[in-house]
């Protein structure tokens, strides 16, 4: 399976670098009171990408999208989001201009119906292709479901509400944290079989995953965090899984090797 | 029949007291405020609508036209300013804050406007008027129509939040504000609707208890803030329909006591209130497992 939205136009790298990059992250620090979460980490992710984020619990991942989505403040370092500086931005006004995330653990609004979620999901949308008719024609079963209080959905089902949540405000940058976390695998390759149909719509899609080989299904650029640095970067093709490997536990004379739970991801 | 008369007083009287309570129960279901100046800004709303009464001549039914708006935009400012910074600190500065503006407004009243106290459209046929169903029962005018007004209320605010945007909007960030802002929403904004919406109901509490009984400056915390506390938590924290379920227990406890002797009217409704506490803390109707 190629990763879609990617042009095999076969220059190194595979990647279209010599654009502007959509989101752009510089030397971002970010620290959790004492602790250095992200040690400056930079990124570019280049419209129509699949960019991955991989590492061990307590890489700093959730971190890094956390701080991308204006929920966490770096201490030094910034974030430019189509040309424009918006490290000082409010994360609902990051969601407006078009970065929109998918929370780890859902986080949808329990009180609340499906459709009332996905509504709330729209009302600050900006113009663009997607409305909750066309999340109810992708995820066939939600249209019947929709008065439900999502209380009474699977893990599953709610995270795809979750991702319509996000799609119906018609983002540019789609950032999904940790989809895979407590689902069944059958359900993890579904919601992720769905991806295509997502990056039709012209959208750019920023992930992190603890499941390395998921992610490089469907990545076209990964980057590998450990303990909050960068240890490997690239397609996935160009890197072998020794790379990976040692990239992941920090087996290549880094420090030491996972040490989880350090961060909290809650 | 003393005794249905007396039940038939509570039941009434529970509508007035769910009209204080709906909007202290709103703010802390959404912003987990517990406003202590909840009753003082009740009797604001009544003074206000004493002045403009006095200085624009409209009926004394139709004066919370415009107090109702001045009271929401007052919430609003409020909250987007001293209540908010208090929260950005955390929810227990809101409790010395909210208590600090209370102190505040009980004196400033003192200072301005005397302890005299006022009533609202006294000598209203209205206010004074009663029917009365055999020969013990007698039913006041007024009291019905605070009943009336109470239901139409807390009709109006569950449409309200369960249909409008913002009524969404405000249910949402109580459930995960942060998820809230993820979807574009800011939630002080939304906050601040919320306490708009908390003070109009607070505007009208106080003009219905000013035509009931008097307001004067210590009225808000001695009787509408105990009263409107005790109505939430024998409802339930964070149910509407259980702010009027326990105003209506509140005032039948109250007559109920009053009827035995009439030095025991408060007394009743503090144990009632005591027995729900020790009992069924969660209150008659619980939201169920809402988190917070």
């Amino acid at each position: 399976m190629t990763a879609p939205g990617v042009t095999g136009d076969g220059q190194v790298g595979g990647r279209p670098d010599s654009g502007t990059p959509l989101l752009e992250v510089r030397d971002l620090v970010v620290h959790h009171g004492q602790l250095m979460a992200l040690d400056e980490i930079s990124l570019r992710v280049f419209p129509g990408e699949v960019y991955a984020i991989i590492g061990a619990n307590g890489a700093g991942k959730s971190t890094l999208l956390r701080t991308i989505a204006g929920l966490h403040h770096p201490t030094s370092g910034s974030v430019f989001y189509d040309g424009k500086d918006v490290t000082g931005l409010r994360p609902d006004r990051r969601a407006t201009q078009g970065i929109v995330m998918v929370p780890e653990g859902r986080r949808l609004f329990g009180s609340l119906s499906v459709e009332e979620n996905l509504k709330v999901g729209a009302t600050y949308a900006r113009q663009g292709p997607w409305h909750i008719e066309r999340v109810y024609e992708m995820f066939g079963w939600m249209r019947e479901r929709r008065k439900q209080p999502t209380a009474q959905l699977s893990g599953g089902e709610q995270q795809a509400v979750a991702i319509g949540r996000a799609l119906v405000a018609n983002p540019r940058v789609l950032m999904l944290d940790e989809l895979s976390l407590g689902l069944a695998p059958v359900v993890v390759q579904r919601i992720y079989g769905m991806l295509p149909q997502i990056l039709g719509t012209g959208l750019t899609v920023l992930l992190v995953e603890q499941d390395v080989s998921q992610a490089l299904r469907v990545a076209s650029h990964i980057q590998c965090l450990l303990e909050g640095r960068t240890t490997l970067e690239g397609k996935p093709a160009d890197v072998t899984a020794d790379q990976v490997e040692a990239a992941y536990f920090g087996l290549a004379g880094t420090a030491a090797a996972s040490r989880p739970g350090e961060e909290s991801e809650a | 029949m003393a005794w249905v008369n007396a039940i038939i007083q509570g039941v009434l009287t529970g509508g007035l007291y769910a009209l204080f309570a709906c909007g202290l129960s709103l703010m802390f279901g959404v912003m987990k405020v517990v406003n202590l100046a909840h009753g003082d800004l009740a009797v604001v709303a009544g003074y206000i609508a004493i002045g403009v009464i006095a200085v624009t001549h409209v009926p004394v039914l139709w004066s919370f036209l415009i107090v109702v708006p001045i009271m929401a935009v007052l919430g609003y400012v409020l909250q987007r300013t001293v209540i908010q910074t208090a929260l950005d600190r955390s929810v227990l500065t809101t409790l010395l804050v909210t208590f600090g503006l209370s102190v505040v407004i009980e004196n400033g009243l003192l200072q301005f406007f005397t302890a005299n106290s006022r009533g609202i459209g006294a000598n209203l046929a209205l206010v004074t008027g009663a029917f009365t169903i055999g020969s013990q029962i007698s039913i006041a005018y007024l009291l019905l129509l605070i009943f009336a007004v109470a239901v139409a209320v807390l009709l109006g605010l569950q449409y309200f939040l369960s249909r409008s945007k913002y009524g969404r909007l405000i249910r949402a960030v109580a459930d995960d504000k942060e998820a809230a802002q993820l979807a574009g929403a800011d939630y002080r904004h939304v906050f601040g609707i919320a306490a708009a919406v908390a003070f109009a109901t607070v505007a009208l509490g106080g003009i219905a208890f000013g035509m009931y009984s008097d307001l004067d400056p210590t009225t808000g915390t001695d009787t509408i803030l105990l009263f409107a506390f005790a109505a939430v938590v024998i409802g339930g924290l964070g149910s509407l329909w259980g702010t009027l379920l326990g105003g209506i227990v509140l005032g039948v406890a109250q007559q109920i006591g009053a009827q035995i002797n009439i030095s025991d009217e408060l007394l009743a409704g503090y144990i009632v209130f005591l027995i729900v506490l020790i009992l069924r803390p969660q209150g008659l109707i619980s939201r169920g497992a809402q988190s917070s």
